[in-house]
């Protein structure tokens, strides 16, 4: 009886071992998607920072923290993700705040559009790179798709285990340490894909204007989230608008007003990108939809003077360790942009 | 609550902690509590219909029970006082009586079956008749059809039956009775038990017992591997081909016959695994539904392997019941002076037969080609009835052809193509177009089409074939090892060769299973869109 | 008892019915057969078989069989 407890014993641990391995070997190891590492890569420069980016594509793509530090000594970071919907920026902020106190929150507003979970793919992106805490349970239980259920996430061996039968060099050569994908948070896009003809085009014809009263809920909790601890929070449109992803004036009317009731400031970029200096024949790589990483430069410095002069960043001071580091990301940012 | 579902999983797992944390003398509130949380799961509103039923059977039994003892103790009474003759006109009488009082149960029951499963299939083809009248057709009723309904109904009114027929002495606390309606393993796909065998398992106390709840545990793998690897990886293809059937004609007709029949073995009989295992692993033995069915050599034997305690239901409460009733014995008696006793049984037999099937087939579903599939078998089973002394005749002519390994392998093929053919009556659902593909199956139209490829274009991969193959391969052994006896029992004795085993098992269902929500790797790059 | 052999034997020529045990299990017996024993039984014996005693413990031996008989006139 007893060897048979030890063998039992014995083999479910054996069990849990190789169950242990097969899932760090068939979850996705983003190589090529990169946007699905953009989560997970906070936690190793978590701390100290002024300003907290929460958002889609917009975010990720529009800002550079490096150039904010470099042009502003604005210390930042971008945690954005693919689609990033308004439930899981609050949850990527409520669990930000456990980290670190900054006094600017940026939420790009275009995810307001979104009531409901979209892909089951991008909940991944977003969700799997989060450490586990209750705000990850909580932005989990906020974003399930119907056929979707919280063990998945506690075990992506179950979401992930059809993967075993189409394992490429990339899931054994990132078994265990993902490669490093962004500059805090920033994914760098060099490539040129200019606007084209349908530059003119606008968005189609909705039936219903009204921003879904879920994403309205949310950014009204984001809002109570940084008044508690006490974090400005700035609402932007990024300056991109392709007939893709149309931001429509009724859209941003009801933001305008929100934003004007609680008294929050609310920068709609799409009208100033003369100000700004983007050049859609340059400064995008997929036909305007995101800025590249010369729009984002652009983009950076302008929105760098209005957190000088309008949010209170213009003298923050650093220690100087963190200036040594920030100086480490910007070379590092500039060698990938100059290669 | 499917099995294949982390509900599932969970609700075993707290189900046979609790079951085994309870006193032992109270472990059968313990399940009867935890059956009806499980039906609570399937909707509150079905509660409705399982409460009847236990209702309606307690009542019903207790009632037949009073008129058994009120007939035994009267005959004992009077035993020296009566003649033999009216002893047994009493009887008759009394056995009269107890039958009203069982037909109501069965008129209720059944009753609630068929308004609830039935009645849109009856509007239905009343309907098409109004229509050849040019009159307005009626609307369809859409009512819910609760989860287990033709399992539990049909179980319970085996009980009735066996009551009335003073096999059993019923259930004198209805809360036990609760259990043995209700009892939540059973619910999914079956088997139908008898409560001979079951009622008293079920309330029996039931020490904890390693091996027991291990080899449960075994045997729900196992099922589990049989569902989720072949089944549900197969039924991809299968769904592919259904969709749009017209389009599938030919070989890929054949392709069908064979997956499907892949596919209903591995989840029929893997489902009954789970449940079987599930009872095992809480002490408790249920009747086998499956004894390698096919390796049957005839479609009569094949019906002796295949879901097994419903055969056996139709055999012990519809065939033999029509066979020696009053008008059949009339009938039997009047054929034997004019034809023969042989031809007089046969008539019987066969209308017997004929009424068994079609209720069977009625029983698969409300619509005709249930019907057709059920009479199909019946007609096969009498042909071969039929042809038996021609058969014996060959058999006796080339012995060593008839009785050589090679043959036999040949009549098990036969009847597994038989069944298989008859049994896509089922997925196809319609009479007249199962009958067209039938026919383009001959002209093998599709086969090179089929053969270059167009056989990874329903949705399997050729890698999907592969692991369907292997796994094919792995319960095909099993099954003939199980021949010799238990597998489990013998790697008993061999405790690190099984724990391997299973090991590799459970990584094998959890790896290979075809479940969740798939990996569709293009689902994830972001911005696909625009490539 | 001689009865009901003889009309077992006449079912089926070739087997030894005073001995045979396991007559429904072995296959021997088959539905035909009982629908048209119950039918003789009937007719014969007086006695009325009725389908709840159509079970193989009463149809495996011809012992079996007489028993049963017997029990059904006797109750």
């Amino acid at each position: 009886m007893k060897k048979r407890v030890i063998i039992t014993v014995c083999a479910s641990l054996a069990v849990v071992l190789i169950l242990a391995f097969l899932q760090s070997l068939v979850v996705p190891k983003y190589a090529d998607n990169r946007e699905g590492l953009l989560v997970g890569e906070y936690y190793a420069e978590a701390g100290g920072h002024d300003v907290i980016f929460v958002g889609d594509c917009e975010v990720y793509e529009s800002f550079v923290p490096a150039v904010l530090w470099e042009k502003y000594g604005i210390s930042s970071y971008i945690r954005g993700s693919s689609q990033q919907l308004v439930w899981q920026s609050y949850y990527l902020l409520e669990e930000t705040f456990e980290y670190e106190s900054p006094s600017v929150v940026v939420f790009n507003v275009l995810a307001l559009k979104y009531g409901e979970p979209q892909r089951e793919a991008y909940n991944r992106m977003t969700l799997d790179g989060m450490r586990w805490s209750s705000s990850k349970i909580g932005a989990i239980r906020a974003s399930m798709t119907e056929e979707e259920s919280l063990v998945d996430y506690v075990f992506p061996l179950l979401r992930f285990h059809s993967r075993i039968t189409e394992l490429s060099v990339d899931d054994f050569a990132y078994l265990f340490d993902r490669p490093k994908v962004s500059h805090s948070g920033y994914l760098m896009q060099k490539g040129i894909d200019p606007m084209d003809g349908d530059a003119t085009e606008e968005g189609r014809e909705l039936l219903d204007y009204t921003l879904p009263e879920t994403s309205m809920e949310y950014l009204e909790k984001m809002r109570a989230l940084c008044a508690e601890n006490g974090a400005e929070l700035v609402l932007i449109k990024a300056p991109t608008n392709s007939w893709r992803y149309w931001w429509y004036d009724e859209w941003d009317a009801q933001v305008v007003k929100y934003a004007e009731e609680k008294g929050l400031a609310y920068y709609n970029f799409i009208d100033e990108t003369e100000e700004i200096g983007i050049d859609y024949t340059t400064d995008t790589y997929d036909k305007g939809v995101h800025l590249n990483v010369y729009g984002a430069e652009k983009m950076t410095e302008y929105f760098g003077r209005i957190l000088e002069e309008k949010h209170g960043l213009a003298d923050v001071s650093h220690t100087e360790a963190q200036a040594a580091e920030w100086r480490t990301r910007v070379d590092e940012y500039y060698k990938e942009r100059n290669r | 609550m499917l099995f294949a579902s982390y509900g599932f999983i969970a609700f075993i797992a707290v189900m046979l902690a609790a079951y085994y944390l309870t006193p032992a003398r109270w472990q059968w509130i313990t399940l009867l509590v935890g059956s009806y949380v499980f039906y609570a799961f399937a909707g509150l509103e079905c509660f409705v219909f399982i409460l009847f039923t236990t209702v309606s059977a307690y009542i019903i039994s207790r009632l037949i029970e009073r008129e058994i003892k009120k007939e035994n103790d009267y005959v004992a009474a009077n035993r020296d006082t009566i003649s033999k003759e009216e002893r047994k006109a009493y009887r008759a009488r009394a056995k009269k009586k107890r039958f009203h009082i069982l037909l109501w149960g069965l008129f209720l029951n059944f009753g609630v079956l068929a308004v609830l499963k039935y009645s849109a299939f009856a509007v239905s083809n009343v309907n098409s008749i109004i229509a050849l009248f040019g009159a307005k057709t009626l609307s369809l009723p859409s009512l819910i059809v609760p989860m287990g309904i033709s399992f539990y109904t049909f179980q319970t009114m085996g009980y009735l039956i066996d009551v009335y027929r003073a096999k059993v002495t019923p259930e004198r606390n209805p809360a036990k009775l609760a259990l043995f309606v209700s009892f939540f393993p059973q619910l999914v796909q079956g088997p139908i038990s008898r409560f001979s065998e079951l009622g008293a398992q079920l309330t029996a106390p039931h020490r904890f017992n390693a091996k027991t709840v291990s080899f449960g545990l075994q045997r729900v793998l196992w099922g589990y591997f049989k569902k989720l690897v072949i089944a549900d990886r197969v039924v991809i293809a299968i769904k592919t081909m259904l969709d749009s059937p017209e389009e599938y004609r030919g070989a890929y007709v054949l392709l069908l016959i064979l997956l499907y029949s892949i596919q209903i073995y591995a989840d029929f009989t893997g489902g009954i695994d789970i449940t079987v295992g599930v009872a095992e692993a809480m002490g408790i033995k249920l009747a086998e539904n499956f004894d390698r069915p096919f390796s049957s050599k005839s479609t009569k034997e094949y019906w002796r392997r295949w879901h097994i305690t419903m055969g056996s239901w139709f055999r012990d409460y519809i065939f033999m019941p029509i066979s020696v009733t009053r008008p059949m014995m009339k009938l039997n008696k009047a054929m034997a002076g004019k034809f023969g006793r042989v031809a007089a049984s046969k008539t019987v037999a066969y209308i017997a037969t004929t009424v068994t099937w079609f209720v069977t087939g009625l029983w698969h579903g409300a619509a005709w080609n249930f019907i057709v599939w059920g009479l199909l078998n019946c007609l096969v089973i009498m042909i071969s009835e039929a042809l038996e002394p021609t058969y014996k005749k060959f058999h006796q002519r080339f012995p060593r052809l008839t009785e050589s390994k090679a043959y036999s392998k040949f009549m098990s093929v036969r009847t597994f193509m038989l069944m298989g053919v008859i049994r896509s009556l089922d997925c196809y659902g319609n009479v007249g177009l199962t009958f067209a593909l039938w026919g383009s199956m001959f002209t093998l139209g599709g086969l090179g089409e089929l053969l270059s490829g167009g056989i990874f274009e329903l949705g399997l991969a050729a890698k999907d074939f592969i692991i369907v193959l292997v796994a094919v391969l792995v319960v095909y052994a099993v099954s003939v090892a199980s021949v010799k006896g238990s597998v489990r029992e013998r790697l008993y004795g061999r405790p690190v060769l099984s724990a391997c085993l299973f090991g590799a098992l459970l990584i094998a269902v959890i790896m290979f299973g075809a479940y969740g929500v798939g990996y569709d790797a293009s689902q994830f790059i972001y911005g696909d869109r625009f490539r | 008892m001689e009865k009901l052999i003889e009309m077992l034997t006449e079912l089926h020529p070739d087997v030894d019915f005073a001995t045979a045990e396991d007559l429904i299990d072995d296959g021997v017996l088959d539905s035909l057969d009982i629908v048209s024993l119950v039918s003789q039984i009937d007719s014969e014996f007086g006695v009325t078989i009725p389908a709840e005693e159509i079970i193989p413990e009463n149809f495996n031996s011809a012992e079996a069989l007489f028993a049963l008989i017997t029990r059904l006139d006797e109750e």
